[in-house]
């Protein structure tokens, strides 16, 4: 099919809705079952496409294929089991799939309609197997609208898209109501960046609809690049044809016709599905001139990012897609004034994109009603780190962060105790556990140290060391610092060396207020907001893990036993056996003793890797 | 180092002659032309500067502000040798000379013929399984000068 008009929209959407229905498991068709075998970056790298091979051969050998589809979706949200699949219409959820499995799955699922036991996700607490995907608490804990199409859709196909209410709200925007309606109700849902800053997206809108100008852009931030962060990629490899429809509207709103998409080259998936989402939506018609018969004309490129950290800052983003050297500018003049090319500009997250259409097409009341007073909706992380469950959530906003840790993630692996959440990534902070009733709402957040940020969030346990991470993300952001002004490229530059003293034994007293000094400095003077927030993390660690610090440069101790510099590894003689096992794995030989009599460790030789500590059946050895 | 050939002399016209009208063009030629040719010395930089209209200085200024550029070329396999403490006592040193004499590749450089980027890295965190290569995406552990040849055997 052609170009299309707003019948034929909704055509191609009542035709696809039986098909989503399967998936929905509300209308079993003659028995037809839909395979969603997962298919995000995350799958891949699990070697996910040899199952999806694997299976699809199966299917066709046995003769089902009439009745049995393989779709690859862009699912891989709970990215530690995969690869994964999810079997509709009865919702059941089958993790860790080798190719050695399909057999299995055809012949005693598909086939005798029995599920396969081993393959089903077990409750880590008392491993009893939770057959579907929705009574897992990782995902019924969760609600999802940014990656609401997460395991329903084909990413690669527009019609799923379109019969899961794709383009229904461009088309609303575009012929139902106008320009001031559309920046009305983004600003009535309460929506806020969600790359980070929390700036509300209406009042963005807003600011470059009354801008003066023939020529506006509308731009979108997929260049995600703090650390561990995947939120973006996911929705661009699972939903993308979300984000183009929220360019779509945004692009009324403020009266352009053009867009860009910057993202990050190091996503080749990403481009590569939405790259085939803008051909399947040029086709349609729903970009290019005269979208849906509205005669309004919007098209949009992707422009892929060649490797900086910095160009997430809006106007270092512009100024890249010029094609020079990605270094911020002062503002004022703000984008929506003199953005890309000096025109008019309005650049919005991916993640903020996305919510765009479901907010046109139910209202801004609708969204508004989801969160807290201040902030609005959903908004998705990712979990990492020292948690059982880890991958992407969604969670209305408000949700207290302890929930997110124990309800969704599952809590701390081997009954550890949790220390610290760093959210924010390299701009953020870590909340401490006494903090752990803090809800996930902008104000709040900040009100501990850290940011809401993009969506990075980290669990940490006693083993971690809080110097350390602070460390950590001083050393990305001293590396990610273009060095345009003086206070980020020198400011990053000392507090790194100070924090680098101390974590190797030879911090002063002196040097944690040195390092308050520089980063209320940085913080205050950088020109833009890699510098305004990359000394987040030192000022919030000192704020609420003061001890650490002390304990490292007085005591001269590192209490999570990771500085290196400042632990040591002791036998203890009690409970050594004299086997022998550390002795022979011991890369530097610096365990010595008889057989049969307690061992002994020679601190000089010692280089603290910890491989001795793995091998040790006893749990003899202790790092003190 | 790799020779630009007179087909790569072609694309690379072509690439500019395709985006020569367009405004920021040049990040995205700079792209193709090192998907072309692997890398970005100064000849290919000295053609787009005239192609573009752009002075090589800027170009010069991009290439190595943004990190996918590179001005050396790059392997089609990259190998690491860890020569943090544990792996350089069980022997890393002599792990990374022999790679480097059976293919006439320095530390830091690339093969002739762009299959191998050789390179030295700090502690991976591998040390029990000293002295450890990663080649791509695979960690090897216990490498030594009997079985490297072997597993890059298996790197075309």
């Amino acid at each position: 099919m052609g170009r299309i008009n707003r019948d034929q929209l909704n055509e191609i959407k009542s035709r696809g809705e039986n098909i989503i229905d399967i998936r929905l498991g509300k209308a079993p068709v003659d028995g037809e079952k839909h395979l969603m075998v997962g298919g995000g970056t995350a799958c891949h790298a699990s070697r996910s496409e040899p199952v999806r091979d694997a299976i699809r051969g199966e299917i066709e050998k046995k003769g089902l294929s009439k009745i049995c589809k393989v779709i690859e979706t862009g699912n891989d949200a709970f990215s530690t089991l995969a690869p994964v699949m999810v079997v509709y219409p009865e919702g059941v959820y089958y993790v860790h799939l080798t190719p050695d499995d399909v057999d299995d799955i055809v012949s005693q699922h598909l086939i005798d309609g029995k599920l396969v036991e081993r393959l089903l996700y077990k409750d880590p607490v008392n491993n009893k197997p939770i057959p579907r995907m929705m009574d897992i608490p990782y995902f019924s804990n969760q609600t999802l609208i940014t990656l609401r199409n997460l395991t329903l859709i084909d990413p690669e196909n527009i019609d799923d898209a379109i019969a899961r209410d794709a383009y229904q709200g461009a088309a609303k925007a575009l012929m139902d109501i106008t320009a001031e309606e559309i920046i009305n109700q983004v600003k009535v849902s309460g929506i806020r960046g969600r790359g980070g800053a929390g700036f509300p997206t209406g009042m963005k809108w807003g600011f470059a609809a009354r801008a003066e100008g023939d020529i506006k852009y509308v731009l979108c931030n997929a260049d995600e690049g703090d650390p561990g962060a995947f939120m973006d990629r996911s929705v661009l490899e699972a939903d993308p044809h979300a984000v183009l429809e929220g360019m779509i509207i945004a692009a009324k709103a403020i009266n352009a016709h053009q867009g860009y998409i910057y993202c990050r080259a190091e996503y080749p998936l990403a481009i590569k599905r939405l790259t085939i989402a803008i051909e399947q939506a040029r086709r349609y018609g729903l970009l290019g001139r005269d979208i849906l018969g509205s005669g309004f004309d919007f098209d949009l490129e992707v422009y892929q990012g060649a490797g900086a950290f910095v160009c997430g800052e809006e106007t270092a983003l512009m100024i890249s897609i010029e094609g020079k050297r990605g270094m911020p500018r002062p503002r004022p003049p703000f984008p929506a004034q003199e953005g890309l090319w000096k025109k008019p500009t309005i650049l919005n997250n991916v993640e903020t994109l996305a919510n765009i259409p479901q907010i046109i097409l139910n209202g801004g009341q609708w969204y508004a009603a989801i969160g807290t007073e201040r902030s609005k909706g959903t908004k998705v992380f990712a979990l990492a780190g020292k948690v059982i469950n880890s991958g992407l959530v969604e969670v209305p906003m408000g949700m207290p962060l302890k929930d997110i840790v124990y309800k969704i993630g599952g809590g701390i692996p081997e009954d550890k105790r949790l220390k610290a959440v760093q959210i924010g990534g390299p701009s953020g902070g870590c909340i401490p556990s006494n903090l752990l009733d803090t809800v996930t709402d902008y104000e709040a957040i900040t009100g501990t140290g850290a940011i809401m940020g993009s969506g990075g969030m980290v669990i940490m346990d006693e083993d971690n060391c809080m110097v350390d991470i602070a460390r950590f993300f001083m050393e990305f952001c001293q590396e990610e610092s273009c060095g345009k002004c003086t206070p980020c490229r020198e400011g990053t530059k000392r507090m790194l060396e100070l924090l680098t003293k101390i974590t190797e034994g030879q911090g002063e007293i002196d040097d944690i207020a040195t390092l308050e000094e520089l980063a209320e400095m940085v913080k205050d003077s950088s020109l833009c907001g890699l510098g305004q927030t990359a000394p987040n993390p030192v000022l919030s660690t000192i704020r609420h893990f003061m001890d650490e610090y002390e304990a490292h440069i007085k005591d001269k101790r590192c209490p999570a036993g990771v500085c290196k510099a400042l632990i040591t590894y002791i036998i203890d003689e009690e409970k050594c056996p004299g086997c022998g096992k550390c002795k022979r794995v011991c890369p530097v030989e610096a365990i010595t003793g008889e057989k049969k009599v307690p061992h002994t460790i020679d601190p000089e030789k010692c280089i603290r890797c910890g491989v001795c500590i793995a091998s040790c059946k006893f749990d003899a050895i202790e790092v003190v | 180092m790799k020779k630009i050939t007179l087909k790569m002399w072609k694309e690379i016209d072509g690439i500019i002659q395709r985006h020569k009208e367009k405004s920021g063009a040049l990040i995205p030629v700079l792209e193709e032309c090192q998907s072309v040719c692997g890398y970005l010395p100064m000849e290919v930089q000295e053609r787009i500067s005239k192609g573009l209209n752009i002075p090589g200085s800027t170009i010069y200024g991009v290439v190595t502000f943004y990190s996918f550029f590179t001005m050396a070329p790059k392997g089609r396999h990259i190998i690491k040798i860890c020569l943090g403490t544990a792996c350089y006592v069980r022997g890393g040193k002599p792990n990374l000379e022999s790679i480097q004499d059976e293919f006439g590749v320095e530390t830091g450089g690339t093969t002739g013929d762009l299959r191998f980027s050789l390179d030295s890295v700090r502690c991976i965190g591998a040390c029990g399984m000293a002295p450890a290569m990663v080649v791509d995406d695979d960690t090897y552990a216990q490498v030594s000068k009997q079985n490297i040849m072997k597993i890059l055997d298996g790197y075309k």
